[in-house]
């Protein structure tokens, strides 16, 4: 049964291949993915510390490293509390749905074209659906729900309040968001996520990428900001954290929630961001397509900034600003250098570049999320609802139709 | 109190069944006393339409400590440490108010040095209090960088108290009779290095917040009161200023020789919670250029009035000379008296206007102390400024007024 849906060229080893190779992707993409949400959360906490004349975590492991399993472990061993005014099922079912929703579109994400390992080739992605802009369009929206439910079972006036600004923010953002995905989509003509980058492969001139943000014959640096904008917004992000604005709403809609399913909001407002980050990535920022081309020397960037870096390291480890940095920082660096040799290697070079340009991209998106926190104060409701429908929609509409109109009248 | 009572009897009250589905259908949120933008103990009972406020009621006295009744239990010189508590923010403020309400009893005349140190360090508390104001706005309304890059500067002012008194906070510095100890030696370096500094940092405060559009949505036009409002309510300080009142008791009725420094006092006209951003900001300013005057003009003299029968003698005399004994050991045991009578004095807390009223009836025990806190006055204008805005205004409102809820309740 199973030769004849995966039709006439499969053999019995090609589908046992295919079901051990997946299974070990996912295996891998899961296991980084839950780190990087981990870890996401510690550079939060230092950025945001740093931005803010402090020094952040420093207590668990080097420079608080080991700062996110001890949270681990703390949200795990805290009492797992159900107060007794809520409605029962909804309440426990609301953190289930809000993280479940939030860690699936990784399944389509792509992090980089086809690699051969061990005579095997495959691709650097769980699945590739043919709609995979719409999935995570789609999967997003019911994690709405999620705080929907959650500010509504807590039977609190304030969780209430945040999960109805919640809804009311998602759906509203949903929109922009939609608008601002389509105008590159009309350029490169596919919903495939794994297209989506391909069609952004190449140079103009010899140096300039040919990522959506600079494509022509319209390039999409406006629905790049919209898209960005919008996803501070789905995400609940400051300066549209209003949902858990906690001088205002204590902590919006989770303000009844203690213990695991604490955490799986956390998690799933992380994993929101990680999204948020990797679609802007592929859909307007090229994916793993490289700054440089190769003949103006892209492939040694990643050990040109890995080597700074563990330069900086070094001489800061020799000059320590405090005592602990004397042994922590040149261990930093030599693990530093380590890797920008790693990208010198050729068999490597093929698996570790398109990772390294996605990891990069998606970082400093990550990043700007973190800075914009540590800079902005928060819009008030009815400020944030106008700026959706009556600034970033119509900004949105308009570069659609000049898009729409320079793609049709250009091919 | 019975009107509150009654209002929140109103509140709570089950509602009539509303006239149309989805219409007239309210909800009390009880903001409070634990709440992180209350600063303090703080409990304001809101009724809600949606997000929008229909009625606002606070409700004080979760602080309440008993400060006044306190004072009658102790000499007049213990009272001083009493009005460290009462604002904790502006301690020294509270502590020159005390101190000039005794020695207006007592009729004293502090020296030239004495003031001008109490007009530096009264200044540098309107800082270090419209500093923690400043913070703790901006992070009300969600700019969290602020408050850190406030309490920056706001440490090196503490470290400037710990230098004169020994203390961060409960200073009690300011005592009648002048200061409490001899000015510590390279003081005038250190806060001069401050005060070249502090313009700067105020300026970096305001490429901040000024020319953040999100910052000013979410100030300009929110938390209006009209000025009638106001002046029945009995609010002072900033707030009356940034709705066009000139007024402060710095100008209006100069007291430790305020009317030898040269400043501007700042007015604004929108009355909203930008304008009084505005006005409070611009009086970082003023006070650092006051300090600058009082750093530059210093007069040389003694930093205690010479009043043999108030303040202790000097250690050295007191060895030697039996009246300085006999004067020290009575000092210690009971205290100074005062003479009978009642004084009221005023002056200009970073809050607004704070007055001690004082009743001797000439033994060494205050007959009665009371205080006229601007924390109070200005709260009182919350629920009017609140009523039809929305709940993040409330909180923006909120900030803007700066009261401690220590002033309010004592």
């Amino acid at each position: 049964m199973l030769h004849d849906w995966l039709g006439p060229g499969w053999s019995g080893f090609h589908a046992m291949n295919f079901f051990l190779l997946s299974l070990i992707k996912s295996g891998i993409v899961a296991f980084v993915l839950l780190t990087t949400l981990a870890y996401l959360q510690w550079a939060e906490r230092k950025i945001l510390a740093h931005v803010q004349i402090r020094v952040g975590p420093r207590r668990v492991g080097p420079h608080g490293l080991l700062q996110p399993l001890a949270d681990v472990i703390k949200l795990m061993t805290k009492e797992d509390m159900i107060p007794s005014h809520v409605s029962k099922l909804l309440y426990l079912f609301a953190p289930f749905l809000a993280v479940s929703m939030a860690l699936i579109p990784i399944a389509v994400i792509p992090f980089g074209g086809q690699v051969e390992v061990f005579g095997v080739k495959t691709w650097m992605q769980l699945t590739d659906l043919n709609v995979g802009v719409l999935f995570i369009l789609a999967v997003t929206s019911v994690g709405v729900y999620g705080v929907a439910l959650a500010g509504w079972s807590s039977n609190n006036k304030y969780a209430l309040l945040g999960g109805l600004r919640s809804s009311a923010q998602m759906i509203s953002y949903e929109l922009p968001v939609a608008l601002a995905l389509a105008a590159p989509l009309l350029l490169v003509n596919t919903l495939s996520l794994r297209h989506i980058v391909e069609g952004q492969a190449g140079f103009y001139l010899g140096f300039i990428p040919r990522w959506s943000v600079f494509q022509g014959p319209w390039p999409q640096i406006f629905s790049f900001f919209l898209f960005l904008i919008a996803a501070f917004a789905e995400t609940n992000r400051v300066p549209f954290d209003l949902p858990e604005a906690e001088n205002e709403l204590v902590a919006g809609f989770h303000v009844e929630y203690s213990s695991m399913k604490f955490a799986a909001f956390f998690m799933a407002e992380y994993a929101n961001i990680l999204t948020a980050c990797c679609v802007g990535t592929l859909v307007f920022l090229g994916g793993w397509q490289p700054l440089l081309p190769d003949s103006l020397g892209g492939q040694f960037i990643p050990s040109i900034v890995f080597g700074l870096g563990g330069a900086i390291s070094i001489f800061h480890g020799l000059n320590p600003a405090r005592k602990l940095d004397r042994y922590t920082l040149p261990a930093f660096g030599v693990i530093f250098l380590g890797i920008a040799a790693l990208f010198l290697i050729p068999i490597l070079q093929a698996i570790l570049l398109p990772l390294f340009w996605f990891a990069a991209k998606v970082g400093v998106l990550l990043f700007v999320f973190i800075w914009v926190r540590g800079t902005l104060p928060r819009f008030r409701y009815d400020q944030l609802m106008r700026f959706a429908w009556t600034v970033m929609f119509p900004i949105a509409m308009v570069n659609l139709l000049i898009t729409g109109l320079l793609v049709a009248l250009t091919s | 109190m019975k009107a509150l009572e009654e209002h929140v009897a109103s509140m709570l009250a089950p509602e009539p069944a509303p006239a149309e589905p989805g219409k007239g259908r309210h909800m009390v949120l009880n903001m409070g006393p634990q709440h992180p933008s209350t600063h303090g103990v703080l409990r304001v009972l809101i009724e809600l339409e949606g997000e929008t406020v229909r009625k606002a009621a606070p409700d004080i006295g979760y602080l309440h400590t008993g400060i006044e009744k306190q004072f009658e239990a102790g000499t007049w010189l213990q009272g001083v440490v009493l009005t460290d508590r009462v604002d904790y923010l502006a301690n020294l403020s509270n502590n020159l108010v005390y101190a000039l309400a005794v020695e207006k009893l007592m009729q004293l005349e502090m020296p030239a040095r004495v003031q001008w140190m109490r007009v530096m360090l009264a200044e540098l508390q309107r800082i270090e209090s419209h500093l923690v104001w400043l913070g703790t706005h901006a992070l009300d309304i969600g700019a969290m960088s602020v408050f850190f890059y406030c309490f920056r500067e706001r440490e090196e002012i503490l470290r400037i108290k710990e230098m004169f008194s020994g203390q961060r906070m409960m200073t009690s510095y300011i005592r009648p009779g002048g200061l409490a100890l001899e000015p510590p030696r390279g003081w005038e370096k250190r806060v001069g290095k401050f005060i070249r500094d502090f313009p700067d940092k105020v300026d970096e405060y305001d490429d901040l917040l000024e020319r953040n559009p999100v910052w000013l949505e979410r100030t300009k036009g929110v938390g209006f009161i009209s000025v009638e409002d106001m002046l029945d309510l009995g609010v002072t300080g900033p707030m009356l200023r940034a709705a066009g009142v000139k007024l402060d008791v710095r100008k209006n009725t100069p007291y430790s020789s305020y009317e030898k420094f040269d400043f501007e006092m700042a007015v604004r006209t929108e009355n909203d919670v930008f304008a009084r951003y505005r006005v409070r900001l611009q009086e970082m300013r003023e006070s650092a250029k006051i300090v600058t005057q009082a750093l530059e003009g210093m007069p040389e003299g003694p930093w205690q009035a010479d009043a043999p029968k108030m303040l202790l003698p000097d250690r050295e005399k007191m060895k030697t000379q039996m009246e300085a004994l006999i004067y020290h050991f009575k000092l210690v045991t009971e205290g100074y008296r005062v003479p009978a009578g009642e004084a009221y004095q005023a002056i200009e807390s970073p809050r607004g206007e704070i007055a001690y009223y004082v009743v001797s009836n000439g033994t060494s025990h205050p007959y009665r102390v009371h205080m006229r806190t601007p924390s109070f006055g200005n709260l009182q204008g919350l629920g009017p400024m609140i009523e039809g805005t929305l709940i993040a205004d409330t909180i923006a409102a909120m900030g803007s007024m700066d009261f401690v809820l220590g002033d309010v309740d004592r």
